[in-house]
Order: C-alpha cells, then structure tokens, then sequence
C-alpha cells in the first residue's frame, strides 16, 4: 500500500483569494525546467509573491503571520489550466498539506490525491467566515477530519464534502494508486491481448 | 439502449474496479514529452520499476525547444538537460522518441495523429492537458500528471473515475471567416471554463461533421478550456479518409477491417447523454478574449464588459482582468493595438492553418508595429508547408518562419513577450503571464484572425480585412 492513511490534517490557514487560479500562477511555466520536483516549494505563486527584480510584493503567503500554514484556502476552480504536477507539488513542497476551495479543476485534484493532498470543498459562506477567522487570528489551527467530512476552527465546525473515491482513498491509504494497478499483471496483459496492443 | 463512444471505449478498456470505488483502465496509448517525463523516469527508478509497454508509448521534444536554432547544446542549461535526460530515459527503456531533426518531432498532439499512432476507439493519456486534442478521432485522451505518468510507464493503466457525457450539438452553417476557433471559443463563452468538469463533451451536429480532421482537432484541443476533462468527435468517414495512408496506419485488409472496427466506436444512434446543449451556427462570429481567461471572450462586433453589468466576485474578475489587458469597460475590442502575431501550436499550428492564412496574406504585408512569427507544430507540417512554398508567402508578408515547437504558446522556451507587450494568438490559453512575460497580454483569436491583426496593427474583423463574405 502506499503508506500511511491519511485521516486528519490540522494547521494554521492562509487564505489566496479568488476565483480560477490556474496552474501557470501556481507554478509559472518557467519554472517547469527541472527533472526533479525537490526545488519547487520557494517557487510557488511566484510572480505574485515577487517583482520581476525579486523584490516582495507582499503576498499573503509571504506573510509574517501567515508563515508555516498548513492549509491553503481560495475560491472556485482552483488548479484550472494546466496538467502540470508541478503545481501540488509546488504546494507542498512549500508545505501546505491541504487546500480548501469551492470546486477543483479536475487534473489537478487527481494530481493532489495521488501526492496526498487533500482537496476540501467548502461553501462560499464557510470559506468567507474561515478566511475571517484567520485573518483575526491567524494562528487559529484548521482541523480537518476526513473521516467526518468537517472543519473545526476556532471552535466552530463546519460542514465539507470531497469526492468521494479521494476520501476513501486517502483514509485506505491506496491515495497513490502504484501498488494496486501493478497488482494486476495477469489481467493487463489479457486486456493488452484482447485489445490487440500486446 | 445504445451506448455512446465514452461507454463503448470505456467498457472496451476496464480492466477491474479498484478497492478506492476507481477503475483501473488501460491506456492503449501513452504520448511524452520533456515537461512532464523526466520527474516520473526517476520516480520509476527510485522504486526499481520499468516500462512495462514500451511499444505503446511514444516521446517528442515540444515545450522547450527553441524555434530558431536547434543546436546543441541547447543555450539553456536547464532545457539541455530536460532533452537529455528525456533521450537517456527513452533509449533505456526501448522508447521510440521523435527527437530534433528526425523528420517527426513536433508538438506532442501535432505528431500523434499526424503520424496515425492515434486511431479511433483508443485510450490516449500523456503528461499535458491537450491530450484533449486526440479525442477528434474518436478516442478517450486525457491529460495526466507526472505521477499519473509514472502509474502508466509502470503498469499502461490508470485509476480512473468515470465521467458523465454532454453531448453539444452544433448546428447549421458557419459564415465566411467563422472557423473552428471560434466554434470552440464560442462554446467555452457559453458553458464557462468550469462547465465541463467532471464531463466528456462529445462534439457533433451538422458543423462538427462538416469539419475537417485538423479543424476537429482544433475543436477538441481546447475542451480543457471549457473544464472538460476530454472532448471528442465521433468517428465517421473524414476520420477513416484521414487515416489511410498514415505512416502507422496499416494497409490493404487490415485497414478495411480496423476501419471497420473504428466505426463501431461511434455513439449509437440511441445513445445516452447525461445532459445535451445545442448551439446555432449564426451564433457563432469571429471571436476573441479580452480578459485573462479563455471564457472571457466576446465576438469581434462587441464590446468589453461594462462593470455595472456583472455582479459580486465576478466584478473583482472582470475588474482584475480589464486592469490587467488595460482595457477600459465597455470599450469596442476592435481596433486594440498589438504587438506580437502569433500562428503556431497544437491548436492552430497544422498545415491547414497555414495554407488557410496564407491564402489570405499573399502580398500583404504586416504592420510595422507588429513582430509576427509562424511557428509549424511539427518536422512534417514544416516540410509540407515548405513543399507549398507557404513559408515564403509567410516571409514576403513579414511573419518570420520558425522551426517546430510549442513557441510562444507558453513561456518555456525563448519565444516570449517582453513587458506588456500584447500578442494576438492562435493559442488556446490567455492566463496572466502565459506567455512568458509577468506582465505580458493575449488575445486568443483563430490564425486567420491573427493574420488581420497582424496586418492592420490591432485587433481587426478578418471578414473585413480580406473581404470574406457569406457562407464557408
Ligand atoms: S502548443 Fe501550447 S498547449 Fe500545446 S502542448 Fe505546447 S505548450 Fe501545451
């Protein structure tokens, strides 16, 4: 199996507002020149945490208060654009371990379960109050319970969904499916026969 | 009850259900590149695993590699490297890779059909989100990541959730100078960039059919746009005309019978949709983008949004996107000034886009204001464009001709904008600084839009600029 089930995930929050951030911002296509993923964290968001020059702009994740979330929240279709894995892995190599947000594009969240990144999908009223908990206090800790399909913050629980198939996934452990696809040798090469692709 | 291609390929390739509620699925063909490879190479190594289907996948060079010169090594380091490491992996594992200068490199969704390996009721998969593209013959190709790509490499299958199938019909006529850019912009403009999710669009109706292969593929290629995670057409007698005759298309008997074989895969004539649109043809006009996503598009005749017009979070978007192409609400998009003319890549990047422009463009010229390049999305369209002496039409009007690759269509490789420069391109995607320059602008348009803009300095109706008028 692939490890470790993955059931509860707590930390602080950061908030990066709006709707269909795509995975060119995530991870500008620049930084797509590497034949490993291992330098990609100090990446993440880069053009909109840094001037052409290198200078801060300021972003929120670059601030002080914000430093070592663990959560990242934002708004609908998160993670549009792009197929690149650069950018969950750039997410968390950064080391966010879940993102919450209103609706996923569809290659990027299969691109997070398989690394174990959860993908929470919280209402636009659950991800307002969330992001005002944090700003208040940014050291309030998201604790996320896969299982129960909820948010505790700053004593408040709020009710979240995710697909179905990534929860069972990641609470099983199969989140990276390697282990059990590899498990069918007999029947991938019947199907290859069958198919004429052998 | 029939069944349409999305269940007919689907039943054909599941292999079995995984404890996760997924299905394990086989890939009938794997594509790569140098983007999205590498990673999963050394994932595979680090788990002492190997290819398990070398014949079944096939590698191209397209993101990085620059369009003036090939020499190598390659002046970025890193893209050297990329190449490097890409050729090392394949001859390893018994790859065939399409490498620089061996007659079939090109962009990877270019060289597939191009060269017959994509055929229709096939499972295509490769490291990009275009793999769409190969869905205009009638396949299931999706776009996957590096992981994903590592789970094919090792096993040539994927955990796969099924999808719901929207079947769009598109109906009637297109006009002189409407293309299948604008067919595809037009409907993304209508469902939205998320309206596909977790959808297969199944394109069809009278202007699909009318469709050639190339103009099919140009339509599939951006279904990613519209959140889709795959489009396709289905297979029918454009598709087996095309195929003949292919490098790795077989002959004699054995194309009748997989010809056969591959119109069994279309959708039955009762086949069922989980939802359906149907979009008029004297809908559709030349359309262009205005904003920093492909649904912000409008046609050619009208005008940016007014702020009072959108509400909520949509008017922080629509107020960020016009701040960010410097456009002003409510201005006309005709007649915005631009910098850079772009023709090239998976989407328009194919010999009929470049026949169709040319054309248009004998003996005119760009504008001096404009820096225009055309870029062949393969070795072969090069060579057949060359055959037709388009470059040199393409020359004498001023775009300069390049060599393969993706180009300015993503800021990998040195085509790129510079500042805020602002590119009229027949690319499928405007995001904020996809072109290469933070700060940098795109109008998405069909080639032959980009040709007008590009002679006449500024975002221009081709139906006016090279008097096209009537039907197609
Ligand atoms: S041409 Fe553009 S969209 Fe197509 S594969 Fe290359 S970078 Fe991707």
């Amino acid at each position: 199996m692939a490890g470790e089930s993955i059931s509860r995930i707590s930390g602080k929050g950061v908030y990066v507002q709006g709707n269909d951030i795509d995975t060119d911002r995530i991870i500008p296509a620049r930084f797509l020149k590497c034949v490993t993923f291992d330098e990609l964290g100090p990446s993440l968001f880069h053009d909109e945490r840094f001037t052409e020059s290198g200078e801060s702009k300021n972003h929120v994740l670059d601030a002080p208060q914000h430093r070592g979330a663990a959560v990242l929240i934002s708004d609908d279709n998160f993670g549009c654009g792009s197929s690149r894995e650069h950018a969950p892995q750039a997410i968390q190599k950064f080391g966010l371990k879940a993102v919450i947000a209103g609706s996923f594009a569809e290659i990027f969240h299969g691109n997070c379960t398989t690394l174990g990144i959860p993908c929470v999908i919280a209402s636009d009223e659950d991800r307002k109050e969330l992001s005002k908990i944090i700003e208040n206090d940014p050291e309030a800790s998201l604790d996320i319970d896969i299982e129960k399909r909820e948010i505790v913050c700053a004593n408040k629980v709020f009710q979240v969904s995710m697909k179905e198939s990534a929860r069972e996934a990641f609470l099983a452990a199969t989140f990276d499916p390697l282990d059990e696809l590899l498990g069918a040798t007999e029947e991938i090469k019947a199907a290859a026969e069958r198919l004429g692709y052998a | 009850m029939g069944k349409n291609l999305y269940q007919k390929v689907w039943d054909d390739h599941v292999i079995r259900k995984l404890d996760s509620g997924q299905y394990q699925v086989f890939m009938a063909l794997h594509l790569i590149h140098e983007v999205t490879s590498p990673q999963a190479f050394g994932m595979l190594r680090d788990k002492g695993l190997n290819v398990a289907y070398p014949n079944r996948t096939f590698a191209t060079v397209d993101h990085i590699i620059p369009t003036d010169t090939q020499a190598r090594p390659l002046a970025d380091e890193m893209a050297e490297k990329m190449l490097q490491v890409l050729g090392e992996a394949t001859a390893e594992h018994g790859i065939e890779f399409f490498a620089p200068q061996s007659g079939a490199q090109g962009i990877v969704h270019v060289v597939g059909p191009e060269l017959g390996l994509t055929q229709p009721g096939m499972t295509i998969c490769c490291g990009d989100s275009h793999t769409a593209t190969h869905g205009a013959f009638g396949t299931i190709a999706l776009g996957i990541g590096t992981s994903q790509v590592r789970d094919v490499l090792a096993s040539q299958t994927l955990a796969m959730d099924p999808l719901k199938v929207r079947r769009i019909r598109v109906e009637g006529k297109l006009g002189q100078g409407v293309t299948a850019k604008d067919v595809i912009l037009h409907i993304i403009r209508v469902l939205g960039v998320n309206g596909g999710v977790g959808h297969a669009y199944e394109y069809s109706g009278s202007v699909i059919e009318a469709m050639s292969m190339e103009e099919r593929m140009t339509v599939c290629n951006m279904s990613i746009e519209g959140g889709a995670r795959c489009g396709y057409i289905n297979p029918d007698d454009v598709t087996i005309e095309f195929l003949r005759g292919k490098e790795r298309v077989p002959t004699g008997a054995e194309f009748d019978a997989a010809a056969e074989k591959w119109r069994s895969y279309a959708s039955d004539p009762d086949a069922e949709f989980d939802d359906e649109v149907l979009i008029d043809a004297d809908d559709i006009k030349p359309t262009v983008t205005w904003g920093v996503t492909p649904g912000q598009a409008i046609n050619i005749e009208e005008r940016v949004p007014k702020l009072e017009d959108v509400e909520g979070l949509e008017k922080n978007l629509v107020t960020d996107a016009l701040n960010y192409m410097k456009l002003q609400p409510d201005q006309g998009i005709k007649g915005t000034p631009i910098d850079v003319a772009f023709i090239g890549s998976c989407t328009n990047g194919r010999l009929s886009d470049f026949q169709r422009v040319a054309e248009l463009i004998a003996g005119r010229k760009v504008s001096d204001a404009v820096r225009a390049i055309a870029v062949p999305g393969s070795e072969k369209v090069d060579r057949e464009a060359r055959a037709l002496r388009l470059n040199e039409i393409f020359e004498a009007a001023g775009f300069e001709w390049r060599m393969p690759g993706c180009s300015m269509c993503l800021a990998m490789n040195p085509d790129k904008l510079v500042g805020d420069e602002i590119c009229a391109s027949s690319s499928n995607r405007n995001f904020i600084g996809r072109q290469g320059s933070p700060t940098g602008r795109t109008i998405l348009m069909s080639p032959i839009m980009v040709a007008a803009a590009a002679i006449e300095g500024k975002v221009s109706d081709a139906r006016e600029v090279f008097s096209l008028k009537g039907e197609e």
